[in-house]
């Protein structure tokens, strides 16, 4: 029953990419355990933490694609609710460490006995306990873009406006997670994790079921974005889009929409920041650099904005091929590469590859259907 | 609170508004009674769409007291809770949803819970594609359901944009400029529909077209510099001599 | 003169002092010939091996102003000064050198039967006095000046003599400020002195005082008078206050200094967003290139005519306000004209070309800091009351507001600056009366980007030239111009100018960071309390 409502909300390029994603949960974990490591199917766990890293992206992305192509909200401070997801599980991370880390200590983790901290923060309270910092992992982006959503859509900041202020947002908690005092580990961030939920984070294991988990989350949000831009919430999102005084004027509180649309993708980008950590094994303050944010922007673009499917795919497209230029003798032409794609996609491709591609099949089949139109006119 | 404090349906008086020191409604006083079709016409200029701006909460005005239904102080509220009370408004230039369908555009409109989660959880009824449908058939736009807004004729959009409005259900239509850019038979039946429409609703139809308003056949206000020069039967107010001076030209 | 030695740590004091003394003096009076006089009355008193004698004679050694003077009582002092057989004197160095007594220079060899001048601790405090007025009477001002300020901070009684005989003789007004301020730090502190004296002394720290002059006023000894100590109390609170009022003013200058830099990275973006209404996220990377434009011709200049050192940041101005504006007419053409409407297409877009042209800059100059030079009219510094202001930091300030006004004067009284105005209020009117939009258009990108430019020139003097130069002004820029109201350029000066103020009235609370967090914070809030700005134009063509 379920599985049919869920069925009937997508379309068929939804269908596609929850296929893929199915045969990705399948394939991965048996190329990567069963397959020999010789076998030249054999997916080995680095590739598997590698694409882990590329579907948080992806998540990052709908996140973004969610408030910007349905909605109008170009937030370029996506990534500072990417950071507090990040935070909040590597706090949790942290904490697991216990008396293991370089000074022993068996509540502090090492940079606070660094700093000369005699006791835990309050606000480091609870995070050994793994569903609050599950919690968390909403909660702080989620808290963060209500207040801050609250305040900005009340007074109708629109436009770039809020693009500059988003902005400054990041900018202003880089700033501060910077500093040591505010006791999130200044300039290094949190490193050095050992377990999570009692497993250790470096075995192949942890690894895969960290990708498998990753998967699972791109799905779900896919779907949950899927159904509000689908129900009557998602068209009013879209009328507030394309006329806001409009959608006023019809009597909806554009505010309250705008707002729950955006915690709503802020969360997601927490959930997505919340595994790329455990991932990475690293959160420092630069996820908090507006240029992050902004380069969230171009996956959503060169994927296809308002298309769900194509800020997923652009996330993964664009960051594939950072890895390609960043790792290799081409390292230095990447900034080049990067930002060639925003010119060139805002220039030549606005609609991304996935609504290019839609509105040229669109156009063949309305050439097609007039051919048939014409072909069936002297019939009549 | 709720006292009634006037029998009109919309109550102006005193009201005022300057931009950076230019005024654009200058004391201006104007009421609507419960069911009446009103026409405004004036020249360029003549606060025509900043009165309306003022009615439906754009603009808030510097000055005056704007009462709706008898005891409302629209003044004190923004445009979504004077729409949810009952005024709907038509703009200049046509606005509707253009990545929409036509039927989506309606079925925004519809009179209906305007709060997010029951946006989020709606769920279709037979009522409400009755509904749809009746509005579709009066703006005779059933055959292009389907279409994106953004496909239709000026004209046509014109005619959604009305088809909104009967969709909100308003007690009060502030309609503006809807014959702009229409040919003459569609003017004429713009008319007749806006007649149709002012026999169960308010009308404030503010128009340029003096063969439209002469169809119409309702009483006329003339705005000019913000304030009302002449009110009354068009024939009695075309024969004033400053509304020729001022709009109608000798 | 009275001497009154304690102890041997004072005793240490003193040698050190003394050195630095002797160490400052060695250099200044080399050169200066050798006058014969009292150098040859001084002889036979040495000779005399009596400490009264000598007393006589070092004090006209002191008095003879001869360039080996000081050399030669830092000799007596270590016991290398000699008479000879045949009564010439002469002292050593450290490393054994002999020289002539009378005339300074170096001997072939060291005379035969050298005695040795002998000294007591009391004649060391003699020589110490000597000293100071050799140093405290020095020909060269700034030596006079650095003596002067020494005996100020080290309040040491046996420079009063001294100091009173430089006092008579010093005739450039400052050094003469400093000297009666250290004369009264002495009076005010040294024991043994009368109520009257101390009380005048202490009104002369008072009335001149800066936070030197807290230290003696702090330390007048407990043999002092009730009133004398009140007055010193009094004064210190006097003190305080004007150090307050003066920090205050230093605040101030910072605040405008920064904010001027502000005000210069902004004025550009104010026409490229304020007037124009486009995003321009590559505006950074417009004021980084003519950083490096400026960087460019100093190079240049450096090698190839090093004598127009001086005038590099002059040339620089033109020519990086044409380089920075020619590469923003370029984007213009290539890029923004394509994207007129389309704000966040146009953000995106000039993101790239701004990440495109950091990475060129990279590729072309490395990644590191490059140095530009500052001209020697920009260095330096003078004093306004008791704050320093380097010459660099007015400069600044000036240029930032020389652009501001000539930008101001070319909207406003010129025809580019009528076009420019006429097309963004009204683009289809303006194309119908003639005027060429998309001419205009270039210009005016290529005008806030040439600014930009001119901002380079200035900024090359206090940050680091790199690549990410740019990148650091953005964000401040953009809150500038938004804070004052877009299309406002007064509005962008007052912004500006508030902003660098407030920034350097919170450091001192809440640190540079914090202060810098809050006033994000302070931004946000504000715009979403008056989202066009404080200078924002209200009206319905505004909101449309």
């Amino acid at each position: 029953m379920i599985s049919q409502a869920i069925l009937a909300r997508l379309d068929g390029r939804g269908r596609i990419f929850l296929g893929v994603i199915l045969a990705a949960l399948v394939a991965v974990p048996v190329l990567n355990m069963l397959v020999p490591v010789g076998s030249p199917f054999h997916v080995p766990t680095w590739l598997v933490s590698l694409m882990g890293k590329y579907l948080c992206f992806a998540i990052l992305a709908l996140a973004l694609d969610l408030v910007w192509g349905y909605c109008g909200i170009l937030s370029l401070g996506h990534g500072a609710f990417f950071a507090l997801g990040g935070y909040a599980i590597g706090m949790y991370l942290m904490r697991q460490i216990g008396p293991r880390g370089v000074y022993g200590n068996p509540i502090l983790p090492d940079f606070m006995v660094f700093l000369n901290y005699k006791e835990l923060p309050w606000f480091w309270y609870g995070f050994d306990f793994f569903p609050f910092a599950a919690l968390m992992v909403f909660l702080a982006p989620g808290i963060l873009a209500f207040v801050f959503g609250w305040f900005a859509f009340r007074s109708r900041v629109t436009g770039v406006y809020l693009s500059i202020i988003t902005q400054a947002l990041t900018y202003a908690l880089m700033l501060a997670f910077f500093r040591n005092d505010m006791g999130f580990g200044g300039n290094n961030g949190l490193t050095d994790f050992k377990d999570i939920l009692g497993f250790s984070v470096q075995a192949p294991g942890t690894r895969l079921a960290l990708f498998v988990a990753t998967l699972l989350a791109l799905a779900a949000s896919y779907l949950f974005a899927r159904a509000v831009v689908t129900s009557k919430a998602g068209k009013v999102l879209v009328a507030v889009r394309d006329a806001e005084s409009r959608t006023r004027f019809l009597g909806f509180r554009v505010e309250r929409y705008k707002l729950f649309v955006f915690v709503a993708s802020a969360m997601m980008a927490g959930l997505a920041g919340a595994l790329y950590v455990p991932q990475v094994g690293i959160i420092n303050p630069s996820e908090f650099q507006p240029g992050n944010s902004i380069e969230v922007v171009i996956w959503v673009a060169v994927g296809g904005r308002g298309t769900l499917v194509g800020a997923a795919i652009g996330a993964i497209l664009v960051n594939l091929a950072k890895t390609t230029f960043t790792t290799g003798a081409l390292a230095p032409y990447w900034l080049f590469a990067l930002g060639a794609l925003f010119v060139l996609t805002t220039l030549l491709m606005p609609k991304g590859v996935i609504g290019t591609y839609a509105a040229w099949r669109e156009k063949r089949r309305e050439k097609l259907a007039l051919a048939a139109n014409a072909a069936a006119t002297p019939a009549e | 609170m709720n006292q009634r404090v006037t029998d009109y349906l919309l109550y102006l008086d005193g009201v005022s508004v300057a931009f950076d020191g230019f005024k654009a409604i200058n004391s201006l006083a104007l009421t609507i009674m419960p069911g009446e079709m009103r026409a405004i016409i004036g020249p360029n200029g003549a606060g025509k769409t900043t009165m309306m701006d003022i009615i439906t909460g754009k603009t808030k005005p510097d000055d005056g007291d704007v009462i709706f239904n008898g005891s409302v102080d629209l003044t004190q509220l923004d445009e979504a809770d004077i729409a949810n009370l009952g005024i709907g408004r038509k703009f200049q230039k046509p606005t509707v949803f253009e990545m929409h369908t036509v039927e989506d555009n309606i079925r925004l409109a519809l009179k209906a819970d305007r709060r997010v989660f029951t946006t989020l959880f709606w769920k279709d009824s037979a009522g409400e594609r009755e509904k749809v449908n009746r509005i579709l058939a009066t703006i005779r736009l059933e055959h292009l359901r389907e279409a994106n807004a953004a496909n239709l004729s000026h004209g046509q959009k014109q005619w959604l944009e009305i088809g909104m409005l009967l969709a909100q259900d308003p007690k009060l239509l502030l309609v503006d400029e809807p014959v702009a850019g229409m040919t003459d038979a569609e003017t004429e039946a713009t008319a007749h529909l806006l007649k149709e429409i002012a026999r169960d609703h308010s009308v404030l139809v503010v128009e340029h077209d003096m063969a439209f308003v002469r169809e119409l056949g309702v009483k006329v206000t003339v705005l000019h510099e913000g304030a009302v020069l002449a009110e009354g039967p068009l024939d009695v107010v075309s024969a004033n001599s400053r509304v020729i001076e001022v709009y109608l030209g000798r | 003169m009275h001497l009154d030695w304690k102890t041997p740590v004072q005793l240490w004091f003193r040698a050190g002092f003394q050195a630095l003394l002797f160490a400052l003096f060695l250099g200044i009076l080399a050169g200066s010939p050798a006058k014969a006089g009292p150098l040859e009355d001084a002889v036979p008193l040495f000779a005399a091996d009596s400490f009264a004698d000598t007393a006589k004679a070092l004090d006209l050694v002191a008095a003879s102003g001869a360039a080996h003077a000081g050399p030669m009582l830092e000799a007596l002092v270590d016991r290398r000064l000699f008479v000879s057989a045949d009564k010439k004197l002469f002292f050593k160095d450290k490393a054994g050198l002999a020289f002539d007594g009378l005339s300074g220079e170096k001997l072939a060899a060291e005379p035969a039967g050298g005695a040795m001048v002998r000294i007591n601790n009391r004649l060391r405090g003699a020589i110490d006095t000597a000293v100071g007025r050799l140093t405290l009477q020095a020909p060269d001002p700034v030596k006079r000046r650095a003596a002067a300020e020494a005996v100020y901070k080290t309040r040491a009684p046996e420079s009063e003599e001294a100091l009173t005989a430089a006092l008579k003789v010093e005739k450039v007004a400052a050094i003469k400020d400093i000297q009666q301020m250290a004369l009264a730090a002495i009076v005010a502190t040294a024991p043994g002195k009368a109520d009257i004296d101390r009380l005048s002394a202490i009104e002369i720290l008072r009335d001149r005082g800066d936070r030197d002059a807290l230290t003696p006023l702090n330390s007048i000894p407990e043999s002092a008078s009730a009133d004398v100590k009140a007055a010193a109390k009094a004064a210190a609170v006097d003190i305080n206050q004007r150090l307050a009022l003066w920090s205050g003013v230093q605040n101030a200058w910072y605040g405008i200094s920064l904010g001027s830099v502000l005000l210069l990275a902004a004025i550009g973006l104010a026409i490229t967003f304020g007037v124009m209404g486009i995003i321009n996220m590559a505006h950074g990377e417009m004021v980084m290139i003519g950083a490096y434009t400026t960087f460019l011709i100093q190079e240049v200049i450096r090698q190839k005519y090093p004598a127009l050192f001086d005038y590099s940041l002059a040339i620089a101005i033109p020519l990086s306000f044409l380089v920075a504006g020619l590469v923003g007419i370029a984007i213009e053409r290539l890029v923004i004209r394509h994207l007129y409407g389309r704000p966040l297409e146009t953000l995106l877009a000039t993101w790239g070309i701004s990440l495109i042209l950091q990475q060129a800059v990279r590729t072309l100059f490395g990644p590191t800091n490059r140095e530009v030079g500052a001209p020697a009219y920009m260095s330096g510094s003078f004093k306004v009351g008791l704050i320093d202001i380097t010459y660099g930091r007015v400069w600044i300030v000036g240029f930032a507001l020389v652009v501001f006004f000539a930008v101001l004067a070319l909207l406003r009284f010129t025809p580019l600056g009528l076009q420019m105005r006429a097309v963004t209020q009204n683009r289809r009117m303006a194309a119908s009366m003639g005027i060429r939009t998309a001419r205009v258009d270039a210009l005016t990108f290529g005008l806030g980007s040439g600014i930009a430019g001119l901002a380079g020139v200035a900024l090359s003097q206090i940050d680091n030239v790199s690549p990410n130069l740019g990148q650091s002004y953005i964000i401040d820029s953009f809150m500038v111009v938004v804070f004052g109201g877009v299309g406002n350029l007064w509005g962008t000066l007052v912004a500006a100018l508030s902003l660098g103020i407030a920034n350097k009235f919170l450091e001192p609370f809440a640190g540079a960071v914090l202060g810098k967090i809050a006033l994000l914070v302070f931004i946000i809030l504000f715009i979403q309390k008056r989202p066009r700005g404080l200078f924002a134009l209200k009206g319905r063509a505004i909101e449309q």
